[in-house]
Order: structure tokens, then sequence, then C-alpha cells
């Protein structure tokens, strides 16, 4: 059962920052519920009062705007899945977005919220990691940029300040020559490893190398000295030195034995996904 | 900034207007309430069940605005200004929906528990994809579970009204 809490429906990202600062650590901002109300139910996390962000306008905006996607905080997984803009521009990101959960969470759920709740077991701050996405933050005094790689910080936790609201996020539009491309594998719910790899392909060589790696760790991260090993080479170079950024990216990934499988396990299944996305790129 | 009405010093409660099986239906809500509860406590609509109550399971699938829904994890103020259907208004005045038809012509359930979800999520992909292939079906489906495993029959039986629904 959910405890009692009060609703606030504020209609402007300045009010929510004020509620924010205002109520501190009782309140929390509410959009799609997903994950937030599990935890309530569960008695985990309780809140005097929950911030309804839904009466904003404009954050459910998903638009081509000035050499990036721009992807409102409040469209939900099931808008990002069926964009038709998103299927040209970011189709990666749609494969994505079809295979979060269930029909029922994708329809409620929030992009924003997914980034926001921080879940490790999550699939697409990997993804966006990988493509060079910012997040935008408001609060009354302002906004700033925070790039994807600094907005994780560790499980459940981002680099939003307190009375900081995620507003949006700006995808960079790839290239006719960018690639990318997301995996996973799990066996329960959610997934227990997820990968993601973008690059540009210019004459058989590789360059602008971005590897990402989430979900086996407590928080998606970039793993910089896999990417400097492939980065300049030849595919064939790069598809032969793929073992060993394979094992650098499982290192890095900072994996943990749970139930969704052992340490070296899932260090491992990181390199089988980091081989097979790229092999699917170059290939 | 709306100003939602108080009954009570302490307890915030609001007003929620919605069409309930195409009848408008006002009712009071604290911000708490759960969609499933008011269904099933306030409303006396008990064919959406609670199980996993994570949004795993699916037999507590609703239709908000045709889309299926958790109303485990849904709260009911949220429905304000919209259409929800629970699997009492399915049947068109006494009249079965091709869906249920198929699922008694093909033995598309055997304890019962999971179908008023499967029926709802089923009408939703149909609603959207008139002529699903047996992978779409399965990929809208993966999140109604069947613990009785009778996956094969529940196929089929979508598979069934669908063809019927398209004739």
């Amino acid at each position: 059962m959910l405890k009692r809490f009060r609703l606030e429906e504020p209609e402007s990202a300045a009010e929510v920052s004020e509620l924010l600062g205002r109520f501190g650590d009782s309140a929390k901002i509410y959009a799609g519920g997903t994950e937030l109300l599990l935890a309530m139910k569960e008695g985990l996390v309780q809140y005097e009062r929950l911030i309804n962000v839904k009466k904003l306008t404009g954050l459910s905006a998903l638009a081509a705007d000035n050499g990036a996607i721009k992807i409102g905080a409040l469209c939900t997984h099931h808008q990002l899945e069926t964009s038709a803009l998103l299927q040209e521009k970011l189709p990666t990101l749609v494969k994505l977005e079809q295979n979060v959960a269930n029909v029922r969470v994708r329809q409620a759920g929030s992009i924003g919220g997914n980034l926001c709740f921080a879940e490790p077991h999550a699939d697409p701050g990997t993804l966006l990691i990988a493509l060079g996405a910012t997040m935008v933050a408001e609060k009354s005094s302002g906004k700033r940029e925070i790039a994807a790689a600094n907005f994780f910080v560790d499980a459940y936790e981002t680099s939003l300040q307190a009375d900081e609201l995620l507003t949006e996020i700006r995808v960079p539009t790839p290239g006719a020559n960018s690639r990318s491309a997301y995996l996973k594998f799990g066996y329960l719910e959610r997934p227990s490893v997820g990968v993601a790899v973008a690059l540009t392909l210019n004459s058989g060589t590789v360059n602008d190398v971005k590897i990402a790696v989430g979900c086996a760790g407590p928080a998606p991260k970039r793993v910089a000295e896999a990417e400097a090993l492939l980065n300049g080479k030849s595919t064939a170079e790069a598809v032969s030195l793929l073992p060993q950024a394979g094992a650098i990216a499982g290192r890095a990934a900072d994996a943990i034995s749970d139930l969704h499988g052992a340490q070296d396990y899932k260090e491992h299944i990181v390199g089988v996904l980091l081989k097979r996305a790229f092999n699917s790129m170059v290939g | 900034m709306s100003k939602p009405m108080t009954r009570h010093a302490d307890v915030q409660t609001i007003p929620v207007s919605f069409t309930l099986n195409g009848r408008l239906q006002e009712i009071d809500v604290e911000p708490n309430e759960l969609l499933l509860d008011m269904v099933r406590d306030r409303l006396g609509l008990t064919g959406a069940k609670r199980s996993c109550d994570v949004q795993v399971c699916g037999a507590c699938t609703l239709l908000v605005d045709g889309r299926p829904v958790s109303a485990c994890t849904t709260l009911a103020f949220e429905v304000r200004g919209r259409s929800v259907m629970t699997i009492e208004g399915l049947a068109d005045d006494g009249k079965l929906h091709p869906l249920q038809e198929a699922f008694i012509e093909h033995g598309g359930f055997q304890c019962g528990f999971c179908t008023p979800g499967m029926l709802l999520a089923s009408k939703a992909l149909l609603d959207e994809n008139p002529n699903p292939t047996e992978a779409e079906l399965k990929h809208f489906m993966h999140g109604n579970i069947c613990r009785c495993t009778g996956y094969k029959k529940i196929v089929e039986s979508i598979m069934a009204a669908a063809k019927k629904m398209r004739a």
C-alpha cells in the first residue's frame, strides 16, 4: 500500500524548483511513477509530497533542433519507440525503447524519470552516453547542460542538484557515416548487462569511437581506455583488438555479483556484447 | 498552479471525472489511491486482479485511452478526463467481443486469473495492429504472464480473433 502523501501540481520548471527547494528531501518529483511508486509501495522510500510534473508544457516535445535531436524529459518510452523522427535519425534508440520492460511500463514511464531515478539496471543511460547526449537541467535561477557521461554518479544517484529538474535530453544528430548499437543481456525482468557503441566509419577506418557499459555495476559509464584502443584503426585491426577492448570494458564496468549474475560472468558478457555490437556496425 | 479540493485540514482529495466503460464517472480520490483499488474496492469492478503488484505480470491491466496500463501502479487521479475500460466493459451490451469468443472457442485460458488482462492487452494490440504477425503478438503480449503456462492457446485465440475481426 502507498502511504498518504500530498500532491503538488506546478505548471513551470521554476515552480518545481521552488517546491524542491522549499520541501527538500520530504518531496520528490513524480512523472510516470513506474519506478518511484514501486519503491514507495515497498516502503523503501517515503515522501510527504509528490510533485507531479506532467502539467508542465513543452516537456513532451520531440524535435530536430540545431544539429541535435531534442527529447523532452516527459516523453514516454512509447512516444520514443513510435516516433518517425527518431526512427529516421536515431534508430538505435528506437530499438532500445521497443525493448524496455513491457508495453504498460513503456506507456506510463518517461525517459526523464528513467534517467533521474538512475536504477542501475536500465537501458537508456548507457546508449545516451555513447551517443554523446547532454542533459538539460533547470532551476529557478537558470539552466545548465550536463554531459550524459557525467550525469550518473552512483546507483540511484545523479549529478542533479537538489532543486534542479531534468527538462530535456539533447542527442547530437548522427552524420551519414555514424553507426551505433546497443545490446543487452539478462534473464530477469531487468537487464544484467548493457553495452552501447557508437563510431564513425570512413573508408575502412573507425573514428570517434564511444563505448559505454551499464547494468553490470552501480551506474552506466564511458570506457575511454577501450575507445582509445580502437580509435583510428582499420576495421580489420579493430576487430582483432576486440577481445582486448572487451576485457578492458569488462573491468571498467565495476560489475558486482548479485541476482543478475556473478562479477566475472558479467565482465565476460560485456566483452561478448561489445564484440557483437561492433561487428554489427562494421560487418 | 491548480488547487485540489481539500475535504479536511490534512487530507487532500482530488475530484476525478472520467469515462468508465463508456459512462461518465465522478469520484473523489486521495493522491495515494491506486487505480486498481478504486476500480475494485470502490466501484465494484473486480475483473482486474492484483497479482505481482510490480508491473510485471499484467493481471491488473486496464485500458486508459485505449492503451494498456498497470492499474496496480497507476495513481487513481491520473485518469482525470480520460477514458478507462475494464474487462467488464469489453462485451457490448451482453454481446461478447470477438476476442472473448475466440478465447472460449480456442480454450485460451485455464484457471482464468490472467484472462482479463490478456483480453484487454490483446484488444489494445488489435486496435493498433489488426493484422499482427505471431512475433509482433508475442512482443506486445510478453508482459502478460499466464502461470498455467498455456500460452499456445492464448496466441491461437488472439490470432483467430484478429482474423475474424478483419473479415
